[in-house]
């Protein structure tokens, strides 16, 4: 299959493994990934800021970007989340970007929806002999919904040890310029949530998601806890051949 | 005169300080967990929860939308059945016409069921500069106003408070008020019940005016509906010879049949119960049963505005269950006195700036009081998009003036991103300025670094890389020698390693 990722400005500028890791993924499963370059950005910071014509005019490039594609690959919750339920908000009823949102939508994938409901496949032939506890993140537990998609695909890893996480449905309290505008609140949630992840006794926290990683990961980090981040797209990638840095 | 929320700092100041309140934190963070695993079995009992919830939240809206109707309707009924309907458009009003009606009865005294909407108008402090003294009875209610304290959550307003606390408060205060605590009080909640029962038991037996609110007004046959925990509501609801209720406009159920969904969708979400254990209706005045004078205060304060803005509308569909406070994770941390009102929590981030505007700070402050985790909407049992609605409030609060620095940087973080060009331009400006990022940054972003690393920025954007390697592979088609290059490359791993850097 023809798979047109959308790697997110995150992922693009900060996080370019996990981009990498999905088209080896990708790739190893036997699809085409291609990568259009016009892409920029979902719109997710304007749109939850209050800037929605900002966000507007994202929304637009996307759908025009992305509107004749097969699926759109997201590898980031929630802006699989922004693109597929908050575009038809944006555009005003009866819109050309209301109604193109809305025929677009369907084939808009997060990485474990692609895999399982799209592709058929749980046992993606990884290998990652690590000890690993998996934070599902707001926006994948329930705007998404997720569900079990994600622990199905780490339970078929070989050499994976899958731990649970505490409080595993609570926010980690990223939250994007939540984290800047109340930045005390933000930094107790992030505590408790690496509290937890030091509790699963695992060495790497997992989520599909890089903002909810970059956040609870500087925690992690200014603690010193040796605990590493890693998304789900680069342990699903790795193999014994081409592990994973870790 | 009681406290009031006038003159709170904006919420991250105020939370900011909650945060840091250990004894504060672990209170909270007990009696959510408590009462939110509750609910989840109480609403993990009935299989039909999402139609009851769809059920709730369509008999609301189309109240809402036929509010007009409906006031009018549940106005005629109320005076057929011998009670005084009065219309206050604001607090002030509001408190004017119940000090009168109290003023009217001879009466200094007044007993309260706990209440959102007179906590709302403050009519404590009203009817105090009256000369009027309001007593609460709630449990709750009493502890905060015994304390000369602040309520904190809309159930239990003395969440805040542990039982040490309590018992402290009783041993100090009571007396001034009436019946005093025993000397030997201890802190178990049955003996802190017990000095409470005590207290008000003369209270309820020698007051002639009671004031309560209403979790319902059903239109069509002018009944008032009150749930509690306690029993203390129906004492005043049935000993006190008048009964003044101020109500929401909002309120409104159709008819009794609309009911059975609220009076299983309230108690579960709430305190996680099957029932609450006391249900207290009243129609007008009955010969021989009850209070023999009964007004009706039909309350705006805001709630036309509310009802204005088809987005923010649907907060007037709240049931005041709390579900949302118990399961908010910013709540959970800062409690409700960040919030600068009477309604804290997510709903209260939502109601409050449709009630009175945003050009207070306090108000401007609450639409960002959210990570958008969306636990509120999932838990809200009348489908309350509170997310939507607080996104759609900060639209409102960044049109107005101000804000010029977010509306900068916005407007160029558009600009760049805009464009795929633009945003790979700025890729390499950042690659290229990775290693010049300190640890700790100085002026706002320090919010982010006070507490947290932040990344390693990477050498090469993902588009850098992409290019490079389909120019390899066109090459390599084309027959020039380039070796394909698609392993992890320009990134030192341990960047996000913990305990390797510093
Ligand atoms: S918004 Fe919903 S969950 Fe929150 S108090 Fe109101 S009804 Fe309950």
């Amino acid at each position: 299959m023809r798979i047109a990722l959308f790697v997110t400005c995150v992922n693009d500028t900060l996080f370019p493994d996990t981009g990498r890791a999905v088209v080896r993924l990708l790739e190893r499963l036997g699809h085409e990934v291609v990568f259009p370059e016009a892409q920029t950005c979902c719109g997710q910071m304007h749109y939850n800021s209050g800037y929605r014509r900002d966000a507007q005019r994202l929304a637009v490039r996307f759908v025009e970007t992305f509107g004749d594609a097969d699926a759109v690959l997201v590898p980031s919750g929630s802006c699989a989340a922004m693109i597929r339920d908050n575009y038809t908000r944006l555009g005003e009823a009866g819109s050309p970007l209301g109604r193109e949102a809305g025929a677009l939508a369907p084939r808009v994938y997060d990485l474990t929806e692609l895999l399982v409901d799209v592709l058929g496949v749980t046992d993606v032939g990884a290998y990652f002999p690590h000890t690993v506890t998996y934070h599902p993140t707001c926006h994948g537990l329930r705007v998404l919904g997720l569900g079990e998609r994600p622990y199905t695909l780490l339970r078929a890893v070989r050499g994976l040890e899958l731990r649970d996480l505490g409080g595993a449905a609570e926010c980690c309290g990223f939250g994007g310029t939540f984290a800047m505008k109340n930045a005390e609140v933000s930094s107790a949630m992030g505590w408790d949530k690496a509290r937890n992840v030091a509790g699963s006794g695992a060495e790497v926290l997992c989520a599909a998601d890089n903002s909810c990683l970059m956040h609870i990961g500087g925690v992690l980090n200014r603690q010193r806890s040796g605990v590493r981040v890693m998304h789900l797209a680069e342990i699903l990638a790795s193999t014994e051949e081409e592990p994973a840095h870790t | 005169m009681s406290r009031t929320f006038v003159g709170m700092p904006d919420f991250p100041t105020a939370a900011a300080g909650a945060t840091h309140d250990p004894q504060l934190r672990h209170n909270l963070r007990e009696a959510t967990h408590t009462i939110r695993d509750k609910r989840d079995s109480a609403v993990g009992e009935l299989d039909d929860w999402a139609q009851l919830r769809a059920a709730g939240k369509a008999i609301k809206d189309r109240t809402l939308r036929h509010l007009d109707g409906y006031l009018e309707q549940l106005e005629s009924a109320v005076t057929a059945a011998g009670g005084t309907v009065h219309w206050a458009a604001d607090a002030e009003e509001a408190n004017a016409i119940v000090t009168r009606l109290v003023r009217d009865t001879g009466e200094r005294e007044v007993v309260k069921v706990k209440s959102m909407a007179t906590q709302e108008i403050e009519l404590n402090n009203a009817l105090d500069q009256a000369g009027i003294t309001a007593y609460e009875t709630d449990l709750a209610e009493l502890i905060v106003q015994l304390g000369d304290d602040l309520p904190s959550h809309i159930l239990v307003p003395a969440i805040h408070r542990n039982r040490a606390e309590i018992r402290e408060i009783f041993l100090r205060t009571m007396a001034d008020w009436g019946v005093p605590a025993p000397e030997n009080l201890s802190d178990q909640p049955a003996a802190l019940a017990e000095a409470a029962r005590v207290h008000l038991r003369r209270r309820f037996l020698d007051t002639k005016v009671a004031i309560s609110g209403a979790n319902f007004a059903v239109a069509d046959t002018g009944t008032l509906v009150v749930l509690e925990s306690e029993g203390n509501g129906r004492m005043c609801l049935t000993l006190p010879e008048t009964l003044i209720s101020v109500v929401g406009i909002e309120k409104i159920v159709p008819s009794w049949s609309d009911l059975e969904v609220f009076l299983q969708l309230l108690p579960r979400s709430s305190t996680g119960e099957r029932m609450n254990p006391y249900t207290s209706t009243w129609t007008g005045p009955t010969d021989g049963d009850g209070p023999r004078n009964f007004h009706l205060v039909l309350l705006d304060n805001g709630r036309t505005n509310a009802l204005a803005d088809e987005v923010g509308r649907q907060a007037l569909r709240c049931i005041r269950c709390s579900a949302c406070l118990n399961i908010c994770p910013v709540y959970e941390r800062t409690g409700g006195h960040a919030y600068g009102s009477v309604y804290p929590g997510p709903i209260g981030a939502i109601l409050n700036p449709q009630l009175h505007g945003t050009s207070d700070p306090v108000d401007a402050s609450l639409p960002y009081a959210s990570s958008l985790c969306g636990a509120c909407y999932e838990v809200c049992p009348v489908a309350i998009d509170i997310p939507e609605v607080l996104v759609h409030l900060r639209e409102r609060v960044v049109s107005e003036p101000g804000h010029a620095a977010e509306k900068a940087t916005m407007g160029a973080a558009g600009w760049v991103l805009n464009d795929g060009r633009r945003l790979g331009l700025a890729q390499r400006a950042i690659g290229a300025a990775r290693s010049m990022v300190p640890r700790h940054i100085p002026g706002p972003p320090s919010a982010w670094t006070d507490t947290r690393d932040l990344p390693d920025i990477p050498e090469k954007s993902f588009r850098q890389w992409w290019r490079k390697r389909e120019k390899a592979q066109e090459d390599e088609t084309t027959g020039a020698r380039q070796p394909r290059e698609d392993g992890a490359e320009g990134r030192q791993r341990s960047d996000r390693r913990g305990g390797e850097r510093s």
